[in-house]
């Protein structure tokens, strides 16, 4: 009996109900999906953006670490998801006639976009991690900027005599047969693709347990109590920088690995579509979903990611109507008297419930 | 071309990144908000520009004095329905209140204007100034001038006038501004209208350089005028002219020596190893942490 009890409470105890519920959800809505897409109840067009939501939903995942957890603001998540996307298309693109078994190379993929991105989320973290707030934020979108401007500039390929790499000008010579992987502003063309949407849904579950994994443990707690007052946490013996360090690499790693899947789900990939805006809508995610929720980030990505296509029946308002309700819904939720007044209501049940019990 | 003609065209293309940059860093300095739609303010501006120009055949002189009203009013009123309400907000539900007006304001001009760029004609014609070997542009020449006089003219107006001091007291301490009788939500608003009217200026000048007029125009000047701010050290107005003059310096000598599809590149790598060496930037105020 006791034993049964400990179990439930660490599952759905006041600290870890979210992970909980967070993890529910996606195999509810993965089940749901997948029955849908299986009855032939799901749109094409919605099929083709379940890989991207999920994409979007661990880049995001991963910035709420940065963002809300550790409380450093980040402009330049897309920058990351860029590394990740093409190193994964890459090495996609030249295991493809070595390995014809798709999904260990989706898998190497990822995991090789996860890397190239955490050593440059290291590397970037060492000068970032130095500032602090607004200068901090520009940094990151500074160096968002310049992973896109290098990318936009890289040639590289492949023929039987190996590696072929130029930079700026294209100067590779491939042999007859050879393939270019990446093509300078052209990015990566021909890409076999094969993202699938369970792969997606299980970066989501990793995603979430690797976040709520550093959020429960001693260093989650040392990250949180750095955001909330560097002075005492250094005051305490917390090394402030190392777990801010902790936070932007495993931040970095997790916009690393949507990014190899996101990648591998087109055909054609620009590097132009991972830059400031991109950066911009993950932020959006973030904060609509709420600083340090990831299930509110989860379901802040699904529906801003569908909002435009559910709004396709008004055609060119549409962009506008979304705009206005990224405004509405900032105004609204920091409404003061709407505030009061939910806080109000929270209470009032909260007595009634007491009163009952 | 030499170096003398190179660094006068980037002294010509800081300019116009400095006046923009100045909308920045006003709205920073008693706001503290980073306004992220006032890059889409100088798109409008251009707008209106172009229209008055083009269609309605204004002369220069009213044609850019009715984008400087008609800026102004817009940011006046983009700050009353979509800023203030969120005085007492977290800084980031502003800045994402102020990206999702940033939208409205690049796709209303999609709807209104469509997205196809428009020729923006030629204001003082294409004739340069010529001496010995070195030959500079009228255009150059006007928006470096005009860059000058909106020096000029802010610095007196911040140091001199009743609203300037108010200004400068309220980026010091609000809650002590207010106990002084400053109605701080005027003066938010005056910081406005001047940061958008300056925009207005900036996109003439932008336009009569680079003559197309787009819908997300603004965006990519916007973030190098951000830069810019963030460069000489935001809040500070001497610091958003060095740093915009500095920021156009560098990327058209980067264009000139280096290569033309890395100076973006160049650019934001320079403002990091500045940032690492000056944290506030090169005019910022040190921040001091209490315990």
């Amino acid at each position: 009996m006791k034993a049964n009890k400990s179990v439930f409470s660490s599952l759905f105890g006041r600290q870890r109900r979210g992970r909980t519920v967070s993890i529910l959800l996606v195999i509810l809505a993965y089940i749901v999906l997948t029955v849908m897409i299986r009855s032939g109840n799901l749109s094409r067009l919605f099929q083709g953006l379940l890989v991207p939501i999920c994409c979007y939903m661990v880049a995001a995942i991963g910035l709420n670490l940065n963002v809300g957890v550790s409380g450093e603001l980040n402009l330049g998540q897309a920058g990351f998801m860029s590394i990740g996307a093409f190193a994964g298309i890459c090495l996609s693109g030249r295991l493809a006639p070595l390995l014809p078994n798709t999904l260990l190379r989706l898998v190497l993929a990822i995991l090789l976009g996860a890397v190239c991105a955490m050593i440059f989320g290291f590397l970037i973290g060492i000068p970032v991690l130095k500032l602090q707030g607004d200068y901090l934020a520009i940094v990151t979108l500074a160096f968002g900027q310049i992973i896109k401007s290098l990318i936009t500039n890289m040639y590289f390929g492949f023929d039987e005599n190996g590696f072929q790499f130029s930079f700026v000008a294209n100067t590779t010579k491939l042999a007859p047969g050879g393939k270019m992987l990446l093509n300078g502003p052209m990015g990566a063309t021909g890409t076999e693709r094969i993202a699938n949407f369970t792969v997606g849904a299980v970066l989501v579950l990793l995603a979430l347990l690797v976040v709520y994994h550093i959020m429960y443990s001693k260093s989650g707690r040392a990250i949180m109590a750095a955001r909330d007052n560097r002075i005492a946490a250094e005051s305490v013996g917390i090394h402030v920088s190392n777990t801010k360090m902790l936070a932007f690499v495993i931040s970095a790693g997790l916009a690393g690995a949507a990014g190899a899947l996101f990648g591998l789900n087109y055909a054609t990939l620009v590097p132009n579509k991972f830059d400031f805006n991109t950066s911009i809508l993950l932020l959006v995610y973030v904060v609509l979903g709420g600083l340090g929720n990831m299930t509110g980030t989860m379901i802040a990505t699904a529906v801003l990611v569908l909002l435009p296509e559910l709004l396709r029946s008004l055609q060119d308002y549409r962009m506008l109507i979304y705009a206005i309700v990224l405004i509405v819904i900032m105004l609204l939720t920091n409404n003061e008297t709407l505030k009061t007044w939910f806080g109000k209501l929270k209470a009032g049940k909260g007595a009634a419930a007491g009163k009952e019990g | 071309m030499g170096f003398l003609s190179y660094l006068i065209n980037g002294l010509g293309l800081g300019s116009v990144y400095a006046i923009i940059a100045l909308g920045y860093t006003m709205v920073y300095g008693i706001a503290k908000m980073l306004n992220f739609a006032h890059g889409d303010v100088i798109m409008v501006g251009a707008y209106v520009a172009f229209f008055a120009l083009n269609t309605y055949k204004l002369p220069t002189v009213p044609a850019v004095l009715l984008a400087v009203l008609v800026c102004t009013v817009l940011g006046v009123v983009v700050e009353k329905l979509a800023y203030k309400p969120l005085r007492q907000a977290t800084s980031l539900a502003v800045l994402i209140t102020a990206i999702g007006v940033s939208y409205f304001l690049q796709n209303g001009a999609q709807l209104l204007w469509s997205s196809s760029p428009k020729v923006f004609p030629a204001l003082v014609g294409n004739g340069s100034l010529t001496l010995g070997s070195l030959s500079v542009s009228y255009v150059t020449l006007i928006t470096i001038a005009t860059c000058i006089l909106v020096m000029i003219g802010l610095t007196l107006f911040v140091n001199r006038t009743k609203t300037g001091r108010a200004m400068r007291a309220c980026s010091e301490d609000k809650g002590a501004a207010t106990l002084m009788g400053i109605n701080v939500n005027q003066i938010i608003s005056v910081t406005f209208a001047i940061g958008s009217g300056l925009a207005a200026i900036a996109a003439v000048l932008l336009c009569a350089s680079y003559p197309q007029v787009f819908p997300t125009l603004g965006s990519m000047p916007g973030i190098k005028a951000f830069t810019a701010a963030v460069f000489g050290g935001i809040g500070s107005i001497p610091g958003a002219f060095l740093g915009g003059l500095l920021l156009g310096v560098i990327e058209i000598f980067a264009k000139a020596y280096i290569s033309t599809q890395l100076s973006d590149a160049i650019v934001f790598a320079v403002l990091i190893v500045v940032l690492l060496i000056k944290p506030t930037g090169l005019l910022g105020r040190k921040l001091s942490e209490k315990v």
